[in-house]
């Protein structure tokens, strides 16, 4: 069964928050039923596929001993090399995932791994900040299994979480989390399947090169160029409601479960420069790469003194930062490059906008916010293009 | 430290990351939507208030609405001597 794709699993997913509503609105906590009912959807999720089940069943297990593991020796002492070590076997089912599909092989993959592996990190980093000092077994697993954000975000983090499923809600505060969740999967459901399939009729990028190879000449090949940015366009906003719209679905789904997952779109395609975007983007996976991957990397550049200035320190960050960024979403060519497209853009932004006069003078400026967004926007359309593999057609 | 010269030490220290001495008079202005901070002048704070007070705040620790004012930093600061 496909999450919020089915016609199975969405009347399912209604037949499950009809319990939780009945706990919710009498102020009872929803948590033990929520494990519940996500173990079920789990297991409709794998039940064709037994093999990734059994990763998933693996992963679980290591993840978790890992977990509790390394928070009783983190109460012990705190060692840097321990907290690499706990690090990187954390990430080896889904470094290995990723490396052996690059053969097209299947180790260790499961519906869900990438974000998952996400959940357990951020873990693993905040037990060593010091900052997650215990944990329950019930608490963990919940918070890895949550079935609403599973197969791909939001990303939430478990404090938050945990402390969600910890809140006494009063019936009016539930009410106030339904009568939110509800629209949002209403709302969701129509991105999802209504505009992200209109947009997709429109990304055509093998018949815009095809039309331009069929005739070079001038008026050829710039009608093929035409085809493909218009295309680009319709696939940038097809990914959109197609992504945005799950997510919404997935925030609905959570909140009628009495867990306020964070939102992951904010009308991304008004933003005015890239930084902008990225925080208006799939915003869970940019805020976690900036909580986890280019503040370290930032904190160690800063502090060993790798770099003279801090111009060059936050180039690096961004680099580093969105080249994981492209890795994670998988070893191809097309993810990579739009990683460090991104990397490069966002540099390319906080150089100009530290060391530009003109920037300064004009930044509020009405005209040139319009051109500012009108640029960004391209870009990252084109960053889409580089994203799908579009841009490679016409290597 | 004095409360008045940890407040002093602080606002020095703000107003050489965010190169603007507008952190002195504006105390309770969004510095991230004045474009006074970001992402790498957050951190480059934490950097500067563990070197110069052993204050440790890991990087989400605290929400950021939490920490985007001067008067909401001299707060968190002051919780932690």
């Amino acid at each position: 069964m496909s999450f919020y794709s089915d016609f199975a699993f969405f009347l399912l997913l209604v037949v499950s928050i009809i319990p939780a509503a009945v706990l919710g609105l009498r102020g009872k906590r929803i948590a033990r039923y929520g494990l519940i009912v996500s173990c079920i959807f789990l297991l409709l999720l794998f039940y064709r596929t037994p093999i990734e089940f059994g990763y998933f069943v693996l992963f679980l297990l290591l993840e978790v001993s890992l977990i509790f593991f390394f928070l009783k020796q983190r109460t012990v002492r705190k060692n840097t090399y321990v907290f690499w070590a706990f690090l990187f076997i954390a990430l080896v089912p889904l470094i290995s995932y990723k490396v052996f599909a690059v053969f097209d092989q299947n180790f260790f993959g499961f519906l869900g791994i990438s974000y998952i592996t996400f959940k357990v990190v951020q873990i693993v980093i905040e037990i060593q900040d010091g900052l997650i000092k215990e944990m329950t077994l019930f608490d963990c697993i919940y918070f890895l299994v949550f079935f609403p954000p599973f197969t791909s975000g939001p990303i939430d983090r478990s404090r938050r979480f945990i402390a969600d499923t910890k809140k006494d809600l009063s019936k009016d505060e539930y009410v106030g989390l339904l009568s939110k969740g509800l629209p949002y999967l209403l709302l969701g459901a129509v991105y999802k399947i209504v505009l992200s399939g209109i947009f997709y009729t429109y990304f055509t990028p093998l018949m815009d090169v095809m039309h331009g190879f069929s005739g070079l000449t001038f008026p050829g090949i710039l009608g093929a160029l035409w085809s493909s940015y218009i295309s680009a366009f319709a696939y940038g906003f097809y990914l959109f409601f197609d992504f945005a719209g799950y997510s919404l679905m997935a925030i609905g789904a959570s909140y009628c479960f009495g867990i306020e997952t964070p939102r992951n779109f904010n009308a991304p395609f008004i933003s005015t420069d890239i930084k902008e975007f990225w925080n208006r983007w799939h915003m869970t996976l940019s805020y976690w790469l900036r909580d986890f991957v280019f503040t370290r990397v930032v904190m160690i550049a800063t502090k060993k003194k790798w770099f003279k200035s801090r111009l060059t320190t936050a180039c690096c960050g961004y680099i580093i930062n969105m080249t994981v960024m492209g890795f994670w979403h998988g070893i191809t060519f097309d993810f990579i490059l739009y990683g460090i497209y991104h990397g490069i853009l966002l540099s390319a932004t906080d150089i100009y906008q530290k060391k530009s006069k003109f920037y300064k003078k004009h930044k509020n400026e009405k005209v040139y916010l319009i051109c500012s967004w009108f640029i960004t926007l391209n870009l990252v359309m084109l960053g889409f293009a580089l994203f799908s593999g579009q841009l490679r057609l016409f290597v | 430290m004095e409360n008045n010269e940890l407040e002093a030490a602080i606002l020095d220290l703000l107003a050489d990351i965010a190169a603007d001495d507008v952190v002195y008079d504006e105390r309770d202005i969004d510095l991230f939507e004045a474009g006074l901070l970001d992402s790498m002048a957050a951190i480059e704070l934490l950097i500067a208030l563990e070197c110069t007070f052993s204050v440790i705040i890991a990087p989400t620790e605290v929400e950021r609405e939490e920490m985007n004012t001067v008067n909401k930093i001299i707060a968190q600061v002051k919780a932690r001597m």
